[in-house]
């Protein structure tokens, strides 16, 4: 090729580039608490740029902050995808520390419970202003019908957000996809392990198919 | 078992449940704080309250937000929320919205204090809840 294309070749991607490429879409990953959705997130950013996200925890709210990745590039079908992932708190309309005293003296469970509340008022802030799609990340062993659920994916919807329902956990024995499939028949659900990786490759060409 | 004990306030609050039901038309003039604060005044003061046509998604978004402000160890734990999940795809169409059908979708909503009101049992056309005292 000589050096003439070459260089047309490069100008011609750099203005492509320029004109169509867009802000790379937030995806929020939302759901209730322990539903495995920093699992999840660690498992796209691991599997797409190297680096995790957040810790994972069996005890609930160890995500009390919205996290962002940015610029995960998910390639499919010769075609890279670029998004923010925003691993978000997950969402309740209660929290006791005693939930926690189990697990940490008092004061600890105290502050926690406390940093969990600003977490999910977080959470929702986020939904009304700063996210363009939904993964909205169920327990596929827990029954998918509770009023946070509910509301959540009617809040979705009345924001006319492009949302992915990913029903994980599908390595335990109680799992039921059939269950979140008839809560929720609007929408895709999409059935996975985030924690031993099952089922990736038709995650990527779900995310790549609605959020790119 | 919840027992009335305050036997010098003879038929204050202490001796029972106290039960709101409040009407759509009540609801209709008001401002989205002013709802979401009748509400969490209500169930502060350890009542369950019942609304005929329930909050719009973006009114029970804040009212989530709102709820985690308002939580205190040993005081205030949170709400208990229930309304009806929706039957079907059709409810959220997008003519059924351009056509202003919102109200269409308002569905009887129960609120009460985390600590007093646990949900037995819920499907698309039941919502069986035990309330105790607190």
């Amino acid at each position: 090729m000589g050096l003439f294309t070459e260089l047309k070749d490069s100008i011609s991607r750099a203005t492509d580039r320029l004109f169509t490429e867009q802000e790379p879409k937030r995806i929020g990953i939302y759901g209730p608490p322990n539903a495995g959705k920093t699992t999840l997130a660690n498992r796209i950013a691991r599997d797409w740029t190297g680096d995790a996200i957040g810790t994972e925890s069996h005890v609930p709210h160890e995500t009390r902050r919205a996290r962002r990745k940015e610029n995960v590039e998910i390639e499919r079908n010769g075609k890279t995808v670029t998004i923010d992932i925003v691993d978000t708190p997950g969402v309740t309309t209660k929290v006791d520390y005693e939930e926690f005293t189990d697990e940490m003296d008092k004061e600890d469970a105290i502050r926690r419970s406390r940093e969990a509340t600003e977490g999910v008022a977080e959470a929702m802030h986020w939904l009304r202003e700063d996210v363009d799609g939904v993964i909205y990340v169920l327990d596929s062993a827990e029954d998918p019908i509770t009023q946070v659920n509910t509301m959540l994916i009617g809040i979705i919807e009345s924001r006319d957000l492009p949302v992915l329902i990913f029903a994980n956990k599908i390595d335990l024995d109680e799992s039921s996809v059939k269950r979140i499939e008839d809560a929720f028949p609007q929408h895709k659900t999409v059935p996975l392990s985030a924690k031993e990786g099952d089922n990736m490759d038709e995650v990527y060409d779900n995310i790549a198919e609605y959020f790119g | 078992m919840p027992q009335a004990t305050d036997a010098e306030d003879g038929d204050g609050p202490s001796d029972g449940v106290q039960i709101d039901l409040i009407s759509g038309e009540r609801m209709e003039g008001m401002a989205t704080m002013e709802k979401i604060r009748m509400i969490l005044d209500g169930v502060h003061d350890g009542n369950i309250v019942i609304l005929e046509e329930g909050l719009t998604p973006d009114e029970e978004s804040r009212l989530i937000e709102v709820t985690m402000a308002e939580i205190s160890p040993d005081e205030f734990n949170g709400i208990e929320i229930e309304t009806y999940p929706k039957s079907d795809a059709g409810d959220s169409s997008l003519i059924g919205r351009i056509m202003g059908s919102e109200s269409s979708d308002a569905k009887l909503t129960v609120i009460g204090p985390a600590n007093q009101i646990e949900t037995l049992h819920k499907d698309e056309t039941l919502i069986s809840a035990l309330v105790s005292h607190n």
